[in-house]
Formats: structure tokens, C-alpha cells, sequence
């Protein structure tokens, strides 16, 4: 433990020095690709950020005829469907990983969790296709059955039952994150010590009561995973394009057709022919990557939090004389 | 209360490959046994059969019995979980929790179930004070356990294992991670403890099982070589591996 630093000798290697300038090399193509991606989206999308401003993210009336671009609509869209769609995956997701990494027996484990990730690398338009053929017509029986019953007065079950919209679209979307929960938490129970479930289970827990302190001790850990699942079904496009019904409407009903910043983008570009249509679009997507980095900053500070709390743990077990 | 533990015909095994062998002895009440004997002799293996955690290890299976008094530790319709209630363990490295608060660490075995008991705070007073850390924490119950030494780490364990009230506490090589001075601030809290609960201490230290236990008990390769007052094991024994390994001839 108390072993000297190793100060890293000075390079003087020429194969390593070129090695070094490949690398850096590289770093740097990264950076000025995306770079570049900001500079070109906001030089796009500068005609409708300056006539706009800040009143484009929150007006509703969305249209191109009359050069009328409220954003609004699609960032609700974005923000709701993500919403269901983390709301039903995290305790799906999370379910999955617990079992495969506390209750599934041995020989289960790896070839499932295989198949989860296979799950994961299924083209989003296979998905989309599903979500139509399949997901649409339950959401709409089960729409049926519900204005049956007569809860269709309470605003959130309102409206006609199309079966395309913003629920279909939350469930596809659903789906398609539950793997990288499923993956990430699951790698994120399997970090945790077994020391740690033992010392519940000697304290005469239960596997259910250990699993809390597995729990807690990869909570920072489970809320990256939700992260970036959510980061996912941000910018989830083509899927939730096919099933979402695209019509800018802010309605309470989750079964009211609806649209996606993603989605918007996708299915007006190719038509957007006047230079303000094309620039809002632009800058729908410039606020979508800023939604997204917004998110990826948060997950940063999380685990930052994590980090200086684990490195007082090594703090603690390094130092034991008092 | 304190009682007895009685083994019989201990055997032990991961998959294939057994690492007890037919181990008998009585471990008295209200004193402190030393299990001794070389790495891989099978001592934690043989302390984990006594609060039934060896079956949770993938592919652990125990055949015979143990009584904690008259009762079976081994049994249809015994629930493990019960037994480690009765039984309680600190591991060789501390285990505190760590998105607990010291105070949490204490009282996590009723915090982790359901039920609780009203006054979790003085209880936690108690076991401090029983594992000799009360005077050094009291002021910060609500720091992370992270902040504290290894050595406090290692008694807030043993102050969590005796805040749920067992009659037995297994120890195992609690005091290989601690330095001098933690390592006999743990010992004089083992003492301690001996007065009201059947303490197993498993330990490499030959010096630690002189200063501390009134039994020891000799493994060597599976099997019980010698089991006796811990005075005469070291002074006499009767075993000439035994006296072997004590003088530092082999392990
Ligand atoms: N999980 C396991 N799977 C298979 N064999 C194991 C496992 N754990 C321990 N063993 C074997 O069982 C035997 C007894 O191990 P045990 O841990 O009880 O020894 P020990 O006396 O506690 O050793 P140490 O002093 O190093 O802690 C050893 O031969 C070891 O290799
Ligand atoms: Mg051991």
C-alpha cells in the first residue's frame, strides 16, 4: 500500500512519441467533427433563431404555410413519450437485471442476457413496423374498452381512439430502452461487491432485504442507466415517427396523435423547401442536442458525486492507523 | 442468551471438492474458541456452516449437523434466516454500507426488515458501547462509516452484528486488515464480549488466540487436528502437527 508513486518517465521513444501524436490526432478529429456539427446546425438555423428567439421553444402554432414555427408541440412530444417510455421501462428494465444478476440460475444467465442485448441492435425501424402491425391495434381496443367504461371523461383518456399516438409511442419507445437499462443495471448490480450481500444476509436478511443494500450501494449507477436510456429515447426518431400519429398538438390525452422534436424533423425535411421552414427545423434540432447535452451534464455531476464519494472510501480504507 | 454449540460430524464441501471432513467439538458458552490453522485449511468455511452462510456460496453443501444448544441448525423445517439472527458474523475486511450513515450501519438489521423497534437510537447506543466505539462516533452518528478508520469500520460491523441480539458472534480474522492499535482495540472488544455471547475467533495470529481465548481449536486440511483449552494446545499439545504448525515449522 505504500508503495512509491511511479512517475511516468519522459517519453523519448520515437515510436511512442508518433504513437502519441496519432492519438492526440484522433482526439482532435473528434472534437472538430463535433464542432463542426454546431457550427453548421446553428449557421443553418440562424435565420429562425434571430427572428424567433426564445419565443420559438414555447409557442404552439406550428406552420409552414404561413411561416408559423412554434416548437412547442414537439418538445412536449419529446418530453412526454420519453417520459412513459421511462416511466414503464425502469421498473421492466430494472426487474430484468435484478434477476439476472441475483436470482437466475447460473446456466440462464449468460444466454439471456445475451438475447437482451441482442434486443438492443434490432433496427428501430423493425421496431416502428412492430409498434404498427402489432402495439397499435391493442392500444386501440384497449382505447375502445376504456371509453366503454366511461373514464374517457378524465382528460388523460380522452379524445378519439385512433390507436396512434403519444401512448403507442411511449410503449414503442418503452421497448426499445429496456435493454440498456436492463444491460447497464445489470452490470451495475454486478459491481457490487458479494461482500456487501453477505453482510445482510449474515445480519439474517432475506435475499429480498439484501437486495435493498445492493440497491442503494448502485444507485448512483442505476440513475446513469436511466439516464442514458432517457438520452435514447430523446432522440429515438424513425420508431416513434411511425406510431406517434405527427400532428403538433399539445393534448393532455395520451391518446391524442402528437410529434417528436426527432420525429418533425425526419418527416419535414425532405419537403422543407422555404429557407425559414428549413432553419426552424434546424433549429428544433439544435435544441434537441441541447436538451440531450443538458441531460448528459446531469448524468456527469451524478457520478462526479460518486466519484469523490467513493475516492473518501479509499480515503478510509487506506489510511487505518488512527 | 449465550449458548453452546454443539457440531457433529461436520462435513462441508464446494461441488466436488470437500473442505471439511467429519469435524466434532463442543464450542463452550460465554467464552472465546480460536480457530487456527493454515490458509485454506477450511476456518472460514467452517464458521460459515455454523450460521448457515456457507450454502450461499454457488455450489456449497453441508452433511451433518450442529446444535446452537439443543436446537438443529440443519433441517427441514429450520429457516436460515433465523439461524443468522442467532448467529452473527463480521468478516475478515469491514462490510459497513456505505450510503448509510454510521448510526444506519448500526441498526441495519431492523431497518433491513420489516418490524422495527421503537427506539432505534438507544439501541444503537448499546452496541456502540458493547463494540467499544460509542466514545469515538457519539458525536458524529450521522457521518458516513466511510470516514471512519478500519479499525472503527471493523467494530461498527461488530457493533451492527450485535445490535440484532445474537447469542453467537463468529468472527473472521477481524483484525488481518487493522493495524496494532486498532487490531487491540478489536481484541479488548472480543473480550468483552465474551462475557455475555459464544464468541469464534478465526485467526492466523498465534499470539492473538493466546491473549484472547480460552479454547483453540487446530484445522489442518480439513479436519480437526486438535481442539482443547487454548493454555495447554499452545504448551503441550498432544498432536505433533499441531505442535508443528504452532512453532512455525510449516503453514
Ligand atoms: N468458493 C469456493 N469454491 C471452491 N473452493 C473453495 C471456495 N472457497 C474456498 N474454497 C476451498 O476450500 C478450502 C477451505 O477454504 P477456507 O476459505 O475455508 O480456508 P481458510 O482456512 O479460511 O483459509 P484462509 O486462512 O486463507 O482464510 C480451500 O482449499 C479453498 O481452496
Ligand atoms: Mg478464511
Amino acid at each position: 500500500m505504500n508503495q512509491p508513486l511511479h512517475h511516468p518517465t519522459r517519453v523519448v521513444n520515437r515510436g511512442d512519441r508518433l504513437f502519441r501524436g496519432i492519438l492526440r490526432l484522433f482526439g482532435l478529429v473528434v472534437l472538430a467533427i463535433a464542432l463542426l456539427i454546431l457550427v453548421e446546425l446553428w449557421e443553418v438555423a440562424r435565420p429562425s433563431v434571430e427572428r424567433f428567439g426564445l419565443r420559438f421553444l414555447i409557442e404552439t402554432q406550428w406552420d409552414p404555410v404561413r411561416e408559423q414555427f412554434g416548437a412547442l408541440p414537439f418538445v412536449y412530444g419529446t418530453l412526454v413519450s420519453s417520459l412513459i417510455a421511462i416511466l414503464l421501462a425502469v421498473p421492466l428494465g430494472l426487474g430484468v437485471a435484478f434477476f439476472l444478476s441475483e436470482m437466475a440460475p447460473r446456466w440462464l444467465r449468460e444466454p439471456v442476457s445475451f438475447l437482451v442485448e441482442l434486443l438492443a441492435a434490432i433496427p428501430s425501424v423493425v421496431y416502428g413496423l412492430w409498434g404498427l402491425f402489432v402495439l397499435v391495434p391493442i392500444i386501440r381496443s384497449l382505447e375502445l374498452a376504456i371509453l366503454r367504461t366511461g373514464l374517457s371523461r378524465v382528460p388523460l383518456f380522452s379524445g378519439a381512439p385512433y390507436g396512434i399516438g403519444m401512448l403507442s409511442a411511449g410503449v414503442v419507445l418503452a421497448i426499445m430502452i429496456v435493454p440498456t437499462v436492463a444491460a447497464v443495471s445489470r452490470e451495475v448490480f454486478r459491481a457490487v461487491p458479494d461482500s456487501q450481500r453477505e453482510a445482510a444476509l449474515a445480519l439474517g436478511a432475506t435475499r429480498w432485504e439484501a437486495m435493498k443494500v445492493v440497491f442503494d450501494y448502485g444507485r448512483p449507477g442505476i440513475v446513469g442507466a436511466v439516464v442514458l436510456a432517457w438520452g435514447r429515447a430523446l432522440g429515438e426518431t424513425m420508431a416513434v415517427n411511425m406510431v406517434i400519429g405527427n400532428q403538433p398538438i399539445i393534448s393532455a390525452s395520451l391518446f391524442s396523435p402528437a410529434h417528436t422534436m426527432a420525429s418533425v424533423i425526419a418527416s419535414e425535411f425532405n419537403e422543407a423547401v422555404e429557407p425559414m421552414h428549413v432553419a426552424a427545423l434546424a433549429e428544433i434540432g439544435l435544441a434537441l442536442l441541447g436538451l440531450t447535452l443538458l441531460l448528459s451534464a446531469l448524468a456527469r455531476l451524478l457520478v462526479l458525486r460518486v466519484e469523490r464519494r467513493s475516492r473518501g472510501r479509499q480515503a478510509a480504507q487506506g489510511v487505518t492507523s488512527p | 442468551m449465550a449458548v453452546p454449540i454443539r457440531v457433529e460430524h461436520l462435513n462441508a464441501a464446494f461441488g466436488p471438492f470437500q473442505a471439511l471432513h467429519d469435524v466434532t467439538l463442543t464450542l463452550p458458552a460465554r467464552q472465546v474458541t480460536a480457530i487456527i490453522g493454515p490458509s485454506g485449511c477450511g476456518k472460514s468455511t467452517f464458521v460459515r456452516c455454523i450460521n448457515r452462510m456457507h450454502e450461499e456460496t454457488p455450489g456449497g453443501r453441508v452433511w451433518g449437523q450442529i446444535y446452537l444448544g439443543d436446537e438443529p441448525v440443519y433441517g427441514p423445517d429450520v429457516d436460515p434466516v433465523v439461524i443468522r439472527r442467532r448467529v452473527g458474523m463480521v468478516f475478515q475486511r469491514p462490510t459497513p454500507f456505505p450510503t448509510m450513515s454510521i448510526l444506519e450501519n448500526v441498526v441495519a438489521g431492523y431497518t433491513l426488515l420489516p418490524g422495527r423497534p421503537r427506539d432505534l437510537e438507544s439501541l444503537a447506543e448499546r452496541s456502540l458501547r458493547q463494540a467499544g466505539l460509542w466514545d469515538e462516533v457519539k458525536d458524529r452518528l450521522r457521518d458516513s462509516p466511510l470516514n471512519l478508520s478500519g479499525g472503527q469500520q471493523q467494530r461498527l460491523c461488530i457493533a451492527r452484528a450485535l445490535a440484532v441480539e445474537p447469542e453467537v458472534i463468529l468472527l473472521d480474522e477481524p483484525c488481518s486488515s487493522l493495524d496494532p492499535i486498532s487490531t487491540a482495540k478489536v481484541e479488548e472488544t472480543i473480550m468483552e464480549l465474551a462475557q455475555r455471547y459464544t464468541v469464534v475467533l478465526v485467526t492466523h495470529n498465534i499470539q492473538q488466540a493466546t491473549r484472547v481465548s480460552q479454547h483453540t481449536a487446530f484445522f489442518l486440511l480439513g479436519r480437526l487436528i486438535e481442539f482443547g483449552p487454548t493454555e495447554q494446545l499452545f504448551t503441550n499439545p498432544a498432536n505433533e502437527q499441531t505442535e508443528a504448525y504452532i512453532t512455525g515449522r510449516f503453514g
